[in-house]
């Protein structure tokens, strides 16, 4: 059993050890080391968004009563493997009214901060890449970068439909980015830290879900908003839009905002299982599976909701954070104050 | 002061939520539509003309596919006009067959409003519901006439042939369960507080702009106004059966998909009464394949189509076939209302009141 | 209902020999010389409470036009049919989109197809068919290619 938990860490620290022996500084062999781990974390991503598409159609079919995909592979577990193989052998696209420079970074932009995010997730006990102490601080300033690959997309595809989701993507990021950072106040207030491992060792006795319920349920709300998942997804808005800000894009260029937004869903689901549900923290099962478990409960959630609820309209969104979101997160902060100064009372 | 500019973007002919090749012209100030001008004619086929060359028989299947999401109801409404331009006397029988037919596509054809305004509104999965439920409505097409979209199952005096022995049974367990789907709905879409959000207060039409755009059907019931062609001026059987006409208050959006939603139910109720009386015998009157209405003889009949008021005018010079024959569709007349309703508005509402303005472009275009 | 037949006298007492009562066993009806329906249509709007245009259409008689109207009114349903023949060489007809709006796209169907001008009509342009089409193929002598 100890040796399932700690078999990613001892691993690292084998390959060190192996590395020191073949006379390779220490220095360098952490290097070495970093960038082994940054080419596990993408292909970490990319093994559970192939996952992920798969189930994610699975779940939408589940509810709207029909089988899903079911060809390729028992229960059409391939069907992913196989879109991606027609997404990568589609001829590439590139409309000539279009700013190419900012066409053809902007997918790559987006995809590059959707990794980086990575970085500062706990993904099991002591697996973290870096371990920041302004780790959460990391992750919502990264999160926000976003909205400049989406704006970027929309404004150098040079339709008018892109222009417009990316009007919209960025008035709904900004207004959204503000009771995500402050819906998170009420956790960092009660552990002190910013850093995510500190995070995760505060909830050893109790899970912040059930100390900031409220908490939870804003910063659900508001990162819905933040990936552009339905009932908030603006600025792709299929029915109203094409495609928003993705219009012109196709074959692999489409496919990478495509990734980045499951990359995006895993990130944000990872961080809410480590802030809220108590991260790689859990009984019998090794850390590293907990925290996976944990990720596929809440994106079972985020999927739940966005294949039973309407889109909501655009001023109804930006009411819905300025006069709901945000005053409720500020009255919880007051709240967790009170509570921190009463409990710290008690406790004296 | 910042300059500003209008965008004119061109929602459709193809469109996600375009409903057929409908084009509409929206002039936006940022997301606030300015005008919105719809364009039709993209599925145009001159029915009107081809009905000229040919005899009044052989136009019967084009009529189906006029509002081929109520399909039997167009047909309806064509052989009645031709059996009262011809005299001709339909059997007991076919007049319930056809009651019976003509309800159940225009639960088809709210259903397929309900699904498709759901997914407008980025609701897929209020879609795949109705479709289930609309599933049953084909099943039973395609068992009295072996088409399941275009069941041109109606002849000029009468029906093509008699209810096969499944068919009763199947539209009975069918109308039994409409207040289970009704409720269905009811949970995943209308109490869901951002789909109520999205409807209510938007595309409001005041009863008289309805009346003077000539907006008819559910549109118009919804503004307030209880006008059922059904009750007004009855044709076929209907003024044997016992059933309501909703209407709504504020002629918005909301209400145009309640009073549909109670359509569904007031249609469920016809079928129940025609099914209880439905009489043994004939099913078509003895007519020539080939007939010659009187010369000089012309018709303006009407029907509550799915859509509205659906009307034939034909002409005859005494030949075989219609001199001339006019569509009055209810789809293109209702459409007309569109910039009136969207102005001001924003841009998803403009899909909202596509959607609840439903038009089929099918017979919009001809 | 006895009004219907009252507001058939009604235009008869008004316009006199100009018009001519149409026998016809499903819809009453009148017809009319062109130039007094606005005339027509206004008063029937306002002191008979024909408020609800539901069909307009035109048919090619070849030596002529004929205009034809339905015409109803929803709170007392009652019906009228108008019928008004236009000249064949230079066909126009007053527009009534004034008096029902919904005359609008159905002035313009008739136009498109029938060849018909509507004058007054503010945007009197093709609906159906493209702008560039020519000809109006609802006319007897519109060559069809095969």
């Amino acid at each position: 059993m100890q040796k399932i938990e700690t078999l990613f860490v001892d691993l690292s620290d084998w390959f060190i050890a192996w590395l020191q022996s073949l006379g390779v500084p220490l220095a360098w062999a952490d290097a070495i080391l970093l960038l082994i781990q940054f080419l596990c974390i993408v292909g970490i991503i990319l093994a559970n968004i192939t996952i992920l598409i798969w189930l994610e159609r699975k779940v939408s079919g589940f509810i709207q009563q029909r089988p899903g995909p079911n060809r390729l592979g028992p229960h059409g577990v391939f069907q992913t493997v196989a879109d991606a193989l027609k997404l990568l052998t589609k001829e590439d696209i590139i409309p000539s009214k279009t700013d190419r420079l900012i066409f053809i970074t902007a997918p790559i932009l987006f995809m590059t901060i959707s990794v980086m995010l990575y970085i500062v997730l706990p993904m099991g006990k002591d697996m973290q890449v870096v371990d920041l102490n302004v780790g959460l601080f990391f992750f919502i300033s990264l999160g926000s970068l976003t909205t400049i690959a989406l704006l970027m997309g929309g404004w150098g595809s040079n339709n008018k439909w892109s222009l417009l989701g990316a009007m919209r993507s960025v008035a709904q990021m900004i207004s959204y980015e503000i009771p995500l950072a402050l819906s998170l106040m009420g956790v960092v207030m009660i552990t002190g830290s910013l850093r995510l491992s500190d995070i995760v060792a505060a909830q050893d006795n109790v899970w912040f879900i059930l100390l900031q319920p409220i908490a939870f349920i804003t910063y659900f709300i508001a990162a819905t908003a933040e990936l552009n998942r339905g009932p908030f997804d603006m600025p792709e808005a299929e029915q109203e839009l094409t495609a928003g800000a993705y219009t012109e894009y196709s074959g692999m260029r489409y496919a990478l905002f495509f990734l980045a937004e499951y990359t995006n869903l895993v990130a944000v689901s990872a961080l809410l299982s480590t802030l809220f549900l108590g991260g790689w923290q859990g009984p019998w099962l090794p850390s590293w599976l907990w925290i996976i478990i944990k990720t596929y409960l809440v994106m079972f959630l985020f999927m739940w909701v966005k294949w039973t609820f309407p889109r909501i309209r655009m001023d109804h969104l930006m009411a819905f954070s300025w006069k709901v979101l945000i005053p409720v997160t500020l009255v919880n902060i007051v709240a967790t104050g009170f509570g921190l100064y009463i409990f710290k009372g008690i406790g004296g | 002061m910042l300059q500003t500019e209008q965008l004119t973007i061109n929602i459709g002919p193809q469109h996600p939520s375009a409903h057929g090749g409908l084009h509409v012209e929206a002039v936006l100030d940022g997301e606030v539509v300015v005008d919105a001008i719809p364009h039709v004619g993209y599925v145009h086929r001159s029915v009107e003309k081809i009905a000229e060359s040919r005899t009044y028989a052989q136009f019967v299947p084009y009529t189906a596919r006029l509002d081929y999401l109520g399909t039997h109801l167009p047909v309806i409404g064509y052989v009645q006009a031709v059996e009262k331009l011809a005299g001709i006397e339909v059997p007991e029988r076919a007049e319930y067959i056809r009651v019976i037919m003509g309800e159940l596509s225009r639960i088809a054809s709210h259903q397929l409003f309900i699904g498709s305004l759901a997914i407008d509104l980025g609701a897929t999965t209020g879609l795949l519901y109705c479709m289930r439920d609309r599933e049953r409505i084909m099943d039973m097409f395609e068992m009295t006439s072996g088409q399941r979209l275009l069941a041109a199952y109606m002849r000029i005096g009468g029906i093509a042939e008699d209810l096969p022995p499944e068919f009763l049974p199947a539209v009975r367990s069918f109308v039994r369960d409409i207040p289970k789907m009704i409720k269905e709905y009811q949970g995943l879409l209308y109490g869901n507080e951002i789909f109520q959000a999205r409807l209510k207060g938007i595309g409001k039409l005041s009863a008289q702009d309805a009346i003077a755009y000539g907006v008819t059907g559910p549109n118009l019931r919804a503004c307030g106004v209880s006008y059922d062609i059904r009750k007004a001026e009855p044709y076929g059987i209907y003024d044997r059966f016992d059933f309501e006409i909703p209407v709504g208050s504020n002629g918005d959006a909301w209400d145009r998909l309640m009073v549909r939603n109670e359509e569904i139910i007031q249609s469920g109720r016809i079928i129940e009464q025609a099914l209880d009386q439905l009489p043994e015998g004939e099913i078509r009157a003895k007519v020539p394949r080939v007939f010659k209405p009187e010369k000089g003889k012309s018709v303006y009949h009407r029907i509550e189509g799915a859509k509205g008021e659906l009307g034939y005018y034909i002409v005859s010079d005494g030949g075989e076939k219609p001199y001339r024959l006019h569509v009055r569709a209810p789809s293109f007349v209702n459409l007309m209302a569109l910039p009136l309703v969207s102005r001001g508005g924003l841009v998803q509402d403009i899909i909202v009141n596509i959607a609840t303005l439903d038009p089929v472009l099918g017979e919009a275009d001809r | 209902m006895s009004s219907q037949q009252a507001v058939i006298e009604d235009i008869s007492n008004t316009w006199g020999n100009q018009i001519e009562v149409l026998e016809d066993e499903f819809f009453a009806g009148v017809k009319v010389p062109l130039q007094i329906l606005p005339e027509l249509f206004r008063k029937i709007r306002d002191e008979h409470g024909f408020n609800y245009l539901a069909n307009l259409t035109a048919v090619d008689h070849q030596d002529r036009f004929e205009l034809v109207y339905h015409i109803y009114s929803i709170p007392d349903n009652r019906k009228l049919m108008v019928k008004a023949d236009v000249d064949h060489d230079a066909p126009s007809a007053p527009s009534a989109v004034s008096i029902w709006p919904t005359a609008d796209w159905q002035e313009r169907e008739v136009f498109d197809l029938m060849g018909i001008r509507f004058e007054g009509h503010p945007n009197l342009k093709r609906i159906l068919l493209p702008d560039e089409f020519e000809g109006h193929p609802l006319r007897k002598d519109f060559q069809m290619k095969g």
